[in-house]
Parts: structure tokens; C-alpha cells; sequence
């Protein structure tokens, strides 16, 4: 597991043995796959990218290709232990939707998100006056996957107003994990742990 | 040790049965053609059925008898293929209701020393999917490491995992539907009144006499536009003519898609029995999985513990991915370990026959996993 990324590394050393995990996003399958194999965990995916879905496939997941904001509505209510997004919230059309989703169709879900509003991020712009274009968000505005840009206080004023409590939460800097203290301004990536109130 | 004659190539075997059939009758006895390809090991875990489409046959992967060419999807079954003989214990049968050796209208009922034409019993997919499994317990395999299919094939594999559950490993879905559409349906009956429409049909009564090949070529030709795209014609073909500079101002085979067609309709007859068409498309149309259980498809699949690995292609109109993903989202709902794949491809509904790397990759990388 030690080739997790940060954020994947602490939603896996999270999650309870034996669970029931829906990935949503889950790219070539890397997280569930150390899920399966580290905590014998029954993982399934959903992956927009058919090359990743294959690839995961071909890795013994069960993966289906299909997207985060339409069909969540497909499964039914608490049918996971957890629901994870991981990286995905900001490249959703509708966050708020498909955070409703997470937190109905998981008795828990974790979330990670890049925090934009982390400093470097406030200064690109402050100074360059252009969106920024960082090594977390190394896209150009015209062509991003990230539509929906979200920074830690934003997050948690949508929890607020979708009744969504918050578990747990950890930040990171690089890979350096940060205390709470000014995360909306120090740290690059947040992980919340949520669950339905 | 004396060799076991129940397995290899070109198989066939007449079993007391009886298959009870949706209609409510039996059958019996069923003649089964097949063949197995690779050795059956010491814990008979390693099984896989091949399931064929509509005018598809038990020469998966070995030279078919009539027509000399190549087994029909040598691309997925064979040395260093995701089915392989070195590894797997391979079975490919001719569906009940077929014309290649299996109990279908051509041959003949015992009971009268005649050809059984239409007295033949109509048949669904469950029962083409019961026939097999009558031959299952003749070879002494219980379990099956997997079913794979695509087109009707991929129906059969859907009705094993629902009708046989415990049988069932895994189960490879391709290019398939849970149920026939109005569309597929409609089509159908194009095919089933060009063959009715030929006099030579005389009401199924022909055998000893001409064939209705007619009526057969042109359903053929009209099933085969549904098999491909509008973009695959369209790169193929365009508005070429045949063989000419002009257009003639008649009625000859002008334009080489028209060629085509009538080549693809001419070819088949040799090959294919025009009851055994009306009978199998029937079998498909009365196709739908969730009708017995009050149209709710999760319920086929209540509590399963087959794993699932549906593929689809997104040119293909006739069983288009919405099927499919109806599927994933009835077997998501059933708890069902899942996996499904759109595969881009020009080609429609037979890019699953074509070569199709990624299909492969993911077919072998779902079986072995689930070999393990």
C-alpha cells in the first residue's frame, strides 16, 4: 500500500476490514485493489474512462463504466459500508448531487478533494491575475477536467446545508499530512470522512 | 488410460431428456451436437461453455464442416487466447431448435421416421439453456468456471445464471440484451415473412424438396444490416457500384453494398435451415428475462453469486449499450459482483466476432481472476 496516493493511502487505512466499498471514480482500480488485498474488503467500481475500467477489470475488480452524475441514482440506499470519491468531486456537473448520492448510498463516504484555496493557488492568482496552474492542477482552464473548483471552507458549508456530518477530516501538504489549524489556507488536499445526520 | 468419447471435436449424443419446455410440453429424446476442446481437470473446476448467436454453431474453434472456414470466434477461443485449451476444459454446443446435429425442425422425429418441420415444439432461450444443461450432466461437470456469450450467446449465459445459479462461476455477457425490443422484434418478423412468403416454404413441409432459399437469403440480408453500422457501410461500401462505371438503369446489383448483401443471403442458404431460422428468432423474441418475475430483472438474479462481466460496443444498434447497462443496473441492484465495458468499435453488433483487443484483455483478465 505504500504506492498509494496520500489521499487513497489514509481512506484505505480508514476503512474497516470486510467492508463493503462503492469506489466512485476509481480510475485503474489502485485503491481497490489494496482494499481487496490488504483488507480482504469487497470493492466495486465506477470509472468513466473505459481504458481504466478495462484495466481494472483485467485486475479482477468488478468496475462498471459509467458516470458519477448519472448513475448513482442507480443504487439503492445503504447497499455500502462506504462510498468513496476520491479526486472526482471537482469534475462533477452537479457536487452537490452526487455528495447526496455518497452519503445515501454509503453508511459512510469518504471524500478528497485539492483544496483551491491553498496559498500557492491564492497567490497564482492574486499575483498572476490567471487561473492557476499548479502541479495538483496542472490543466488549463479551456481544457480541465476540474469544473468545479471547491476549497475546504466551501466543502463544508455545503455539508452544513446538506445536513452531512462530518467523521473525520485529515489534510495534506505534498505528502506530509497537516494539522487542522488554517487548512483552507496550508493544505493542498483534504479527506473528510461523512455520514448522513 | 481409455480415452472418455464424451469429449472432442464434432460430438454428438441423443439423451432420454426430458427438457420441460416453457410452452409447457416436453421434449424428448434431444439429439446435442458439440464439441470440448482441452482436458477437463482433476477437480472438473476448470469448465467453460461457449454459447452461440443466432446462426452460430459448436465450431468455435475448429473448421466448420460445410463451409471450410475457420472456427467462429477464434479470436477469443485458442492457444494464448482468454479461453484457452491449454488451460480451459471448452464446450461449444448447437443450440436446441439449430440445424448442425442438435435436435431442431430438420431432424427427424422418431416418432413419425419424418422431418419434425413445424411440429416442431417452439423453444425459448431457458430451454435451449436446459438442453445444455442435460448435456452438462452427461459429461459429469456440475460447476462451470464460466459461461461466455455474445448476441444470443450472451442471452443463454444471462438465462444459465438465472435458471442455474449454482452452476455458474462467472459469466461473460457481450453484445446482448436481457430481452428483445419491439425493434429486434420487428426485424425478426421481416425475416420470418420473406421465408413464409416463399412458395418453396410449403408451411415448414419442404424437406426432400427445394429448400425456400429465397425467403431465407433475403431475411438473411435484412438481419445483416442490423449486425453492422451505418459508419462500417458507409467506409466499406459508400455508393460505389459493382463491378461497373455506371449506374445501369435496372434492377441488377448496381451498388456493391447491394452485392454484398446478396453475396451475405446466397452464402447462408448453403448453410442454414429456414425453420431453424423461424424457430430461433421466435426463441429470441420471446425473450425477456424479468417477464417471469413480474418484470423486475434485479429478482432473475436475487441473491446470486455469479460474477458478471458485461461488454458492449458503442456502434451497436441492435442490442445497444442501454441494454446492457439495464442489465448492470438489475445486477447492481441483486448485490451482483459487476463489471461492465462500453468498447469503442466502427463495426456494430459483430465487432464482437472482429478483433477487438481490448474485449480480450478484459474477457482474460475477468476469467482468470475468477479462476483463482
Amino acid at each position: 500500500m505504500s504506492t498509494l496516493r496520500p489521499d487513497l493511502a489514509i481512506i484505505a487505512r480508514e476503512v474497516r476490514a470486510g467492508a463493503r466499498v462503492l469506489d466512485v471514480g476509481c480510475g485503474d482500480g489502485q485503491l481497490m485493489a489494496a482494499l481487496r488485498d490488504t483488507k480482504n474488503v469487497d470493492a466495486r467500481g465506477l470509472e468513466l474512462n473505459a481504458h481504466d475500467v478495462a484495466t481494472a477489470v483485467s485486475r479482477g475488480l468488478s468496475v462498471i463504466q459509467g458516470d458519477a452524475d448519472t448513475d448513482l441514482a442507480e443504487y439503492p440506499d445503504g447497499s455500502f459500508d462506504y462510498a468513496i470519491l476520491s479526486q472526482t468531486l471537482q469534475t462533477t456537473k452537479r457536487p452537490d448531487l452526487v455528495l447526496d448520492h455518497l452519503v445515501r448510498i454509503g453508511r459512510e463516504a469518504f471524500v478528497s478533494f485539492p483544496n483551491f484555496a491553498q496559498w500557492r493557488i491564492r497567490f497564482a492568482h492574486m499575483f498572476g491575475g490567471r487561473m492557476p496552474v499548479t502541479k495538483q492542477l496542472p490543466h488549463l482552464w479551456y481544457d480541465t477536467p476540474n469544473i468545479h473548483h471547491v476549497t475546504i471552507d466551501d466543502f463544508r458549508s455545503l455539508l452544513h446545508d446538506r445536513h452531512i456530518e462530518i467523521e473525520g477530516q485529515w489534510f495534506l501538504s505534498g505528502n506530509k499530512p497537516r494539522a487542522d489549524r488554517f487548512a483552507n489556507l496550508l493544505a493542498q488536499h483534504a479527506v473528510f470522512k461523512l455520514r448522513r445526520k | 488410460m481409455q480415452e472418455d468419447t464424451r469429449f472432442g471435436l464434432d460430438r454428438k449424443i441423443r439423451l432420454l431428456g426430458p427438457v420441460r419446455l416453457d410452452s409447457g410440453a416436453e421434449f424428448a429424446p434431444v439429439d446435442i451436437a458439440y464439441e470440448t476442446y482441452g482436458a477437463l481437470n482433476a477437480d472438473k473446476s476448470n469448465a467453460i461453455l461457449i454459447c452461440h448467436a443466432l446462426t452460430g454453431d459448436q465450431y468455435v474453434a475448429s473448421t466448420h464442416p460445410m463451409t471450410g472456414k475457420d472456427g467462429w470466434w477464434t479470436r477469443m477461443v485458442g492457444a494464448a487466447k482468454p479461453i484457452d485449451p491449454a488451460r480451459h476444459c471448452i464446450i461449444s454446443i448447437n443450440v436446441m431448435g439449430s440445424c448442425m446435429g442438435s435436435s431442431g425442425p430438420a431432424s427427424i422425429d422418431p416418432t413419425t421416421g419424418a422431418a419434425y418441420a413445424m411440429g416442431f415444439p417452439v423453444i425459448t432461450i431457458p430451454d435451449m439453456v436446459r438442453a445444455q444443461a442435460l448435456l452438462l450432466d452427461h459429461l459429469g461437470i456440475e460447476t462451470l468456471e464460466a459461461v461466455v456469450g455474445g448476441s444470443m450467446g450472451g442471452m443463454q449465459a444471462l438465462s444459465w445464471a438465472a435458471l442455474y445459479p449454482e452452476r455458474v462461476k462467472s459469466a461473460v455477457v457481450i453484445a446482448s440484451t436481457a430481452r428483445h425490443s419491439a425493434q429486434n422484434i420487428a426485424f425478426h418478423e421481416v425475416g420470418r415473412q420473406a421465408i413464409m412468403a416463399d412458395p418453396r416454404w410449403n408451411n415448414g413441409a419442404y424437406y426432400g424438396h427445394e429448400a425456400p432459399s429465397s425467403g431465407l437469403a433475403v431475411a438473411r440480408m435484412a438481419a445483416h444490416i442490423t449486425y453492422l453500422s451505418e459508419a462500417g457501410l458507409t467506409e466499406k461500401f459508400g455508393r460505389r457500384l459493382q463491378n461497373r462505371d455506371a449506374k445501369s438503369f435496372g434492377f441488377d446489383a448496381d451498388f456493391q453494398v447491394e452485392s454484398y448483401l446478396r453475396y451475405q443471403g446466397l452464402s447462408f442458404v448453403d448453410r442454414f435451415d429456414a425453420n431453424s431460422y423461424l424457430y430461433i428468432t421466435r426463441a429470441m423474441d420471446y425473450f425477456d428475462l424479468a417477464e417471469p418475475h413480474d418484470g423486475v430483472l434485479a429478482k432473475a438474479f436475487a441473491r446470486t453469486k455469479t460474477r458478471f462481466c458485461l461488454i458492449s460496443f458503442d456502434s451497436d444498434w441492435l442490442y445497444p449499450t442501454a441494454e446492457s447497462r439495464r442489465i448492470v443496473h438489475a445486477l447492481n441492484a441483486a448485490g451482483a459482483a459487476v463489471s461492465f465495458v462500453e468498447l469503442s468499435s466502427p463495426f456494430g453488433h459483430d465487432a464482437f466476432l472482429l478483433e477487438a483487443p481490448e474485449m480480450n484483455r478484459i474477457v482474460d483478465g475477468f476469467l482468470r481472476a475468477g479462476g483463482k
